[in-house]
């Protein structure tokens, strides 16, 4: 990969369709960025004891059981999807806009990242995230999630999960790189008759765009992904919700001149 | 037309018992001032002491919000000015997002602790000097100064619902009445605890027929807001996560059948010295403003907890 430059926008391109769900992307998280990793658990839940990205997870592979209860016939079953899910790297990210301290900011890698010594711990870019990607650090009492190993990057590094990926399923680059390379695949896997590929977070249909995007075999939802018509920022309840507040004071101060000018005799 | 039902995917917000405190105190501080200066600008003049009532209310009220905030804070309180000034290194500035209900809240809650300061100490200058007429902060400033000092007090009452509203969670994001629902809320639990409060001041015995009166008309309002509520949040697909919070929503609902009760109570007047004068609020006063507390404080926890 060519020299890694601040000012230029990079990113991850997941290519689903390849991953075997081997969680080395897990693992090499874990041990570039030193999280301990939560409590170990057995959530009887397919080959996934992570269970969910927050802030000893930062990529997560997540199984989706396909797996038809009635026998299929040979050949046909499509079994399981497998994913390294990680935070999106949003253009327009729901985290950053709520955020009351600027914590959140955008690098020079046009990737967002948490700043440890501005976060304050109020919480509200965990409500905010879509993605369920933020979690609060017990430890620290601020909030975390995937930097896209923003330390490696300043030292013209890709990203640990990346490097440890065995089949590319993780790709990392500069971002129009990544995408001419995503639509490429999914050319290929069409012209294969793989006509459920589809990309997602590629275009800024979702967020405006994600840094870190992903080539889908079935539908966002079956992932846990909000497709582009819910996937909506907070700030669209601004308006409503002050309006309304606004007539309530209205109503409400009138209501209130009603009661207490009411004549009184005495 | 009833909307697409909302599809979410994000995590439970974590937040804590101490948020629940906020808000309830904020409401409550809020809705204090704009009843004492509603009395004040719109009432008799014997409406006076309970307007001063309203103002001790709103200050006292509001000394527990940064207390609450601050001890909510997951990295304590020695973050708690970060919302007012980024301290990003190279780019040290004050922080204020008006898009960001948290940032424009912070800097609400700290402008109007001087106003609920201030008009809580000229309260208590007024009641200490009884043959004082003039406020010390009177004329057309006064006014201007109760005035300025509502507006951020109805936005300090409401702007918590906005806040919750302006996230990607089921039930707070599917509605847009929930900063509307707060206000009516806090403006009728401070109606019924000033009412309760006149008990511990004979003079202010006066005001507590009318500061009835208004509980029922907020409670009108914050029954409308409540179906409107379960309409949007049912529009969009999400009202199954408020059946498990019932009880709450029960009582929220009795809060504002008893303020409504209380509309209809007709104080008794009384004989004192040889004149007639109204008598203090009883026990039925007392009881109300608890069931109005009461549903303030379960409408807040139903609301917050039906995320979580």
């Amino acid at each position: 990969m060519a020299t890694i430059k601040p000012g230029e926008s990079y990113g991850f391109f997941t290519d689903t369709s390849v991953c075997i769900g081997c969680k080395a992307c897990e693992a090499a998280c874990k041990e570039w960025n030193q999280l301990q990793g939560d409590e170990p658990a057995f959530l009887a839940d397919s080959y996934d004891n992570t269970g969910q990205l927050d802030a000893q997870n930062w990529r997560h592979v997540k199984f989706y059981d396909k797996v038809p209860d009635r026998s299929a016939s040979s050949g046909n079953g499509t079994a399981w999807l497998m994913m390294s899910d990680v935070c999106k790297h949003c253009k327009h990210a729901s985290c950053m806009e709520v955020c009351p301290t600027g914590a959140i900011i955008r690098t020079e890698f046009d990737t967002v990242f948490i700043q440890q010594d501005v976060c304050n711990g109020c919480r509200n870019c965990v409500a905010a995230c879509p993605y369920s990607v933020i979690g609060m650090n017990q430890a620290t009492g601020t909030a975390h999630k995937c930097t896209m190993c923003y330390d490696r990057l300043q030292g013209g590094m890709q990203p640990a999960c990346a490097k440890a990926c065995p089949t590319q399923s993780i790709q990392f680059g500069p971002l129009a790189e990544l995408q001419q390379a995503a639509d490429t695949r999914l050319a290929a896997l069409h012209s294969q008759g793989v006509t459920q590929a589809q990309l997602y977070g590629r275009d800024d249909a979702v967020y405006g765009g994600l840094n870190a995007f992903f080539l889908l075999m079935d539908k966002p939802e079956a992932y846990g992904l909000p497709d582009a018509s819910n996937a909506v920022l907070p700030s669209r309840n601004n308006l409503g919700g002050y309006l309304a507040a606004f007539a309530t004071a209205v109503v409400g101060a009138i209501a209130g001149v009603v009661a207490f000018r009411r004549r009184v005799t005495g | 037309m009833l909307l697409a039902a909302a599809e979410h995917f994000v995590r439970a917000p974590q937040w804590t018992w101490f948020i629940l405190g906020y808000f309830f105190f904020a409401g409550l501080s809020g809705g204090g001032y704009a009843v004492a200066t509603l009395l004040r600008l719109a009432g008799d003049p014997r409406d006076e002491p309970a307007a001063r009532i309203g103002f001790y209310l709103s200050f006292f009220a509001l000394l527990l919000c940064p207390v609450l905030l601050t001890v909510d804070l997951g990295a304590g309180w020695t973050r708690f000015w970060h919302m007012l000034v980024n301290v990003t290194p190279g780019d040290q500035s004050l922080s204020f997002k008006y898009w960001s209900p948290m940032s424009v809240g912070a800097w609400v809650l700290f402008v109007f602790g001087v106003f609920a300061f201030v008009s809580a100490l000229e309260s208590f200058i007024l009641d200490r000097r009884r043959d004082a007429i003039a406020r010390p902060i009177g004329g057309p400033v006064g006014l201007l100064f109760n005035i300025v000092g509502t507006i951020l007090a109805l936005f300090l009452a409401s702007y918590t619902g906005v806040l919750l509203s302006v996230s990607n969670q089921p039930v707070w994001s599917d509605t847009w009445t929930l900063g509307g629902l707060f206000l009516a809320s806090g403006l009728g639990g401070a109606a019924a605890l000033i009412a309760w409060l006149t008990r511990y001041r004979a003079e202010a015995a006066f005001s507590v027929d009318r500061l009835h009166l208004a509980g029922g008309y907020f409670s009108i309002l914050e029954l409308v807001l409540f179906v409107a509520f379960f309409v949007t949040v049912a529009a969009a697909g999400s009202v199954g996560r408020t059946i498990p919070l019932l009880p709450l929503w029960a009582l929220a609902l009795v809060g504002m059948a008893s303020a409504l009760v209380g509309a209809r109570r007709r104080g008794t007047v009384q004989a004192a010295n040889g004149a007639a004068v109204v008598a203090r609020a009883g026990a039925n006063t007392v009881i109300i403003a608890l069931l109005v507390l009461i549903g303030v404080l379960a409408l807040r926890a139903a609301v917050i907890f039906s995320a979580q």
